[in-house]
Parts: structure tokens; C-alpha cells; sequence
């Protein structure tokens, strides 16, 4: 149990998605403009992250991986080259699936994240988390706890830079930095402090 | 018409950057920039990525369904990426562990995914194909440059051979730390935002809120 809790912590904190990792950065700088939205996005992240990482890693550990096949009869084959393909198909599917269960059984929740749903299949934090359980070998459980909480921790940070944005736009900016540049900055300076975090050893 | 395909290959340099104006592919752009070995090859992998992506889906752009093109897309996208992925695991191997997932995160790089949407879904195989290759130069550029100042600054070197000689192997220069570390690239994009942005007024951001001086009476 602590294991699963260092390793939620962990991918919060220290190794956030949006700020250490810098995946899903494109949506991030163009969806955080009103706090509002930024909670709709940053939920469905979550959702779609804690249920793509545990489909990927069976995918993984049942079809791919070396002698993964063996309960077919190929106890030889390594299919793992086609990862990349396999995963991006997974996520695209399950996005897909979610939209249309959203729609037939909980409409108010698909009409607040609908717009949202689409965007997400080509967010590199959900590809992102699913390489990075790959490359650190995670088991089905480790999977399940660290793709909630790296959803989670990317809700956080876009949420906050949502909220610093707000305010932000009261501001008196220099023309060339007005917009984009100072976004770029104001997250240089988030990182910088989600950087505090990675002395933290658990 | 040459001409015009000439403009389509300088116009994402500057004047239609992916990165400082569309806000595309800019992940990728923020963790690969440490070293200029590093940026270059991912420079070439994008370029390569999109120029090819964008033909392909052009060429059957006629017969995909509106309805599972973004599937159709993201098929060929994954195939070209693992050829990518494959070359460099075999020619490359050590270039392919520094970059890591990186590879593997050009499938959503939304620099191929924008340009096969807004430019190849409605235009011809080779116009598309120097659409890609423009595009992949713009984004390239951008990367050197951020590449050039962290590696140069923050550790002395440019493509790993020695410009100023470090206080650690007894030379002059002090490195800066901060160089190397993923949020100065943040601030260094932004820089470069601004310097374009003043270089080039009309790509300027229109004010949400105006300050208005009050006179006095």
C-alpha cells in the first residue's frame, strides 16, 4: 500500500506531467484561458488517463511483450515494435467509447466535457503516461495508481495556470509579450516551482 | 506557381512559425532542447514525419471517410513514427535512449496532426509534401535556436565540442546550471516570442483589457 502511495505522490508532485514532463503542452497554453474550462479539461484528462494506462498495460503484458503470446500457442513472437501503434489506437478507441457512454447515460456530464473529448486523443500526456508505464516496466496495479494520479496531476497544474491567467490579463504587458510569451514565462515560473518538489524522496 | 511553392516553404519560418504563432508541437520543443545533437536529430525526425505524413494522407485525402479520418491519420502517422523510432534504435541507439519517449510522442505532436487537418486534407500530394517540410523547418528552427543558447550557455559546448572552457576543467567560464534545467526553455521561447513579435508587429496579440490614463481636472 505505501508503495502505491509514494507512487502517487510522486507522479503529482514531482514528476507532474505538465510541468516536469511538459507533455500535453499545446493544450495546456491554448485551454487555459478561463478556470472553468480548464477544470472541465483537466477532469477528462483524469478520466481518460486512469483508464488508458490499465488498458495499455494488458495490452502490453497480453499481446506484446516478448512470449506474451504464449497462451495462443507462439511463445516466441516479440511484437513489442508495434507499441506505438497499438497504444494510440487503444486511446483513440476508449476516447471514442467514453463519448458515446457519456452521451446515452450521463448527458449533463458529456454536454459540460464534449468539446473537450476530441482534443484529448491527441494530448501527449495521455500517450505520454502510457510510454512512461511502458519504459518503467509498472504491473497492473502500479499502472491503475499512477495513471489516476498523473491525471490528476495535470488537472492540478492547468487549473493553476487557469487561475494565474485570469488575473494576468489586468495586467499592463509589453506588446510583443502580451498573449503567448508571457504564458510561456508564467509556466517557466510553475515549473520552477513544481521543481521544489523533486528533492522530495519517498 | 513556383513561386508560390517557394513561399509556402519560407512562410512557417518566420511569418507563420508552428510554434511561436499556430502554438503547435510545443511538448516536444521544451524537453529536447538541452543539447543541439539532440534537437537536430529531432528536427530531422519531425521534418521527416510531416512532409511524409502530409503527402500520404493528400494523396488518399478524396477516398477517407470525414467521419474516421482522424483514425485514417493517426494510422499513418504511427506507421511512419515507428519506421522513425526503428532507424534510430538500430543507427542511433544512443541518441534514441536520451530522447526517450520523445520519439514515440510525435504521433501527437500537433504539428503533423494540424498540418495533415488544415493543409493536406484539401491540397495536392506535392504541395502538401513542402507544406510538411516547411513546417518541420520552422518548428527545426526554433529548436536549434533554444538549443543553441542552453547548450552553449549551460554547459559551454555546442554539439558536444568544447566553445568555452568550463571552471570545473580548469577554464574561465562559469556554467549556468539554470540552462540545463526544462523551465528555462519556457523563458527562452518566450524571449524569443517577443524578439519575432517585435520584429514583426502584426503577429502581436490583441489587449483583453486596455489601461486607460484618467486626466486630472
Amino acid at each position: 500500500m505505501e508503495g502505491y502511495l509514494a507512487l502517487a505522490v510522486k507522479a503529482i508532485f514531482v514528476e507532474n506531467l505538465a510541468l516536469a514532463f511538459f507533455l500535453g503542452m499545446c493544450t495546456f497554453i491554448a485551454v487555459s484561458k478561463k478556470i472553468s474550462t480548464a477544470i472541465g479539461l483537466g477532469i477528462s484528462v483524469m478520466i481518460v488517463q486512469a483508464i488508458t494506462v490499465p488498458a495499455n498495460n494488458l495490452i502490453l503484458n497480453y499481446l506484446l511483450a516478448p512470449g506474451a503470446l504464449a497462451w495462443a500457442g507462439f511463445p516466441d513472437v516479440d511484437l513489442t515494435f508495434l507499441g506505438l501503434i497499438s497504444y494510440i489506437g487503444v486511446i483513440a478507441a476508449l476516447v471514442q467509447i467514453l463519448e458515446m457512454v457519456l452521451d446515452k447515460y450521463f448527458p449533463p456530464l458529456y454536454n459540460a466535457l464534449g468539446v473537450f473529448l476530441p482534443l484529448i486523443t491527441v494530448n501527449c500526456a495521455i500517450l505520454g503516461g502510457s510510454l512512461f508505464m511502458v519504459e518503467r516496466g509498472y504491473d497492473f496495479g502500479e499502472s491503475v495508481t499512477y495513471g489516476l494520479s498523473s491525471g490528476f496531476g495535470w488537472a492540478l497544474a492547468i487549473t493553476a495556470m487557469a487561475g494565474v491567467r485570469e488575473k494576468l490579463k489586468y495586467s499592463d504587458i509589453p506588446d510583443g509579450l502580451q498573449g503567448l510569451g508571457i504564458t510561456f514565462i508564467t509556466a517557466g515560473l510553475m515549473a520552477m516551482a513544481f521543481m521544489s518538489f523533486s528533492g522530495v524522496k519517498l | 506557381m513556383a513561386h508560390k511553392r517557394r513561399e509556402m516553404l519560407v512562410d512557417p519560418l518566420v511569418d507563420n512559425n508552428p510554434i511561436t504563432l499556430q502554438v503547435l508541437g510545443i511538448c516536444s520543443a521544451l524537453a529536447v532542447t538541452s543539447s543541439m545533437q539532440v534537437a537536430l536529430v529531432m528536427t530531422i525526425a519531425v521534418t521527416f514525419v510531416t512532409a511524409f505524413a502530409s503527402m500520404f494522407i493528400s494523396i488518399i485525402r478524396n477516398h477517407i471517410p470525414g467521419s474516421i479520418r482522424i483514425i485514417v491519420q493517426m494510422v499513418i502517422i504511427a506507421s511512419l513514427v515507428i519506421l522513425v523510432d526503428q532507424i534510430l534504435k538500430a543507427y542511433a541507439f544512443e541518441i534514441s535512449k536520451t530522447l526517450s519517449v520523445f520519439v514515440g510522442l510525435i504521433i501527437t505532436n500537433c504539428i503533423v496532426m494540424g498540418r495533415a487537418e488544415a493543409f493536406a486534407m484539401k491540397n495536392p500530394p506535392i504541395d502538401s509534401f513542402i507544406d510538411g517540410v516547411g513546417n518541420g523547418l520552422g518548428y527545426g528552427l526554433i529548436l536549434m535556436l533554444v538549443g543553441f543558447i542552453r547548450e552553449l550557455f549551460g554547459s559551454g559546448s555546442l554539439f558536444g565540442v568544447t566553445i568555452f572552457e568550463t571552471v570545473n576543467n580548469g577554464g574561465w567560464y562559469v556554467p549556468n546550471g539554470m540552462l540545463l534545467l526544462p523551465p528555462s526553455a519556457f523563458f527562452i521561447i518566450g524571449l524569443i516570442i517577443w524578439a519575432f513579435r517585435a520584429w514583426k508587429p502584426a503577429q502581436v496579440e490583441e489587449r483583453e483589457y486596455k489601461i486607460q490614463t484618467v486626466d486630472a481636472h
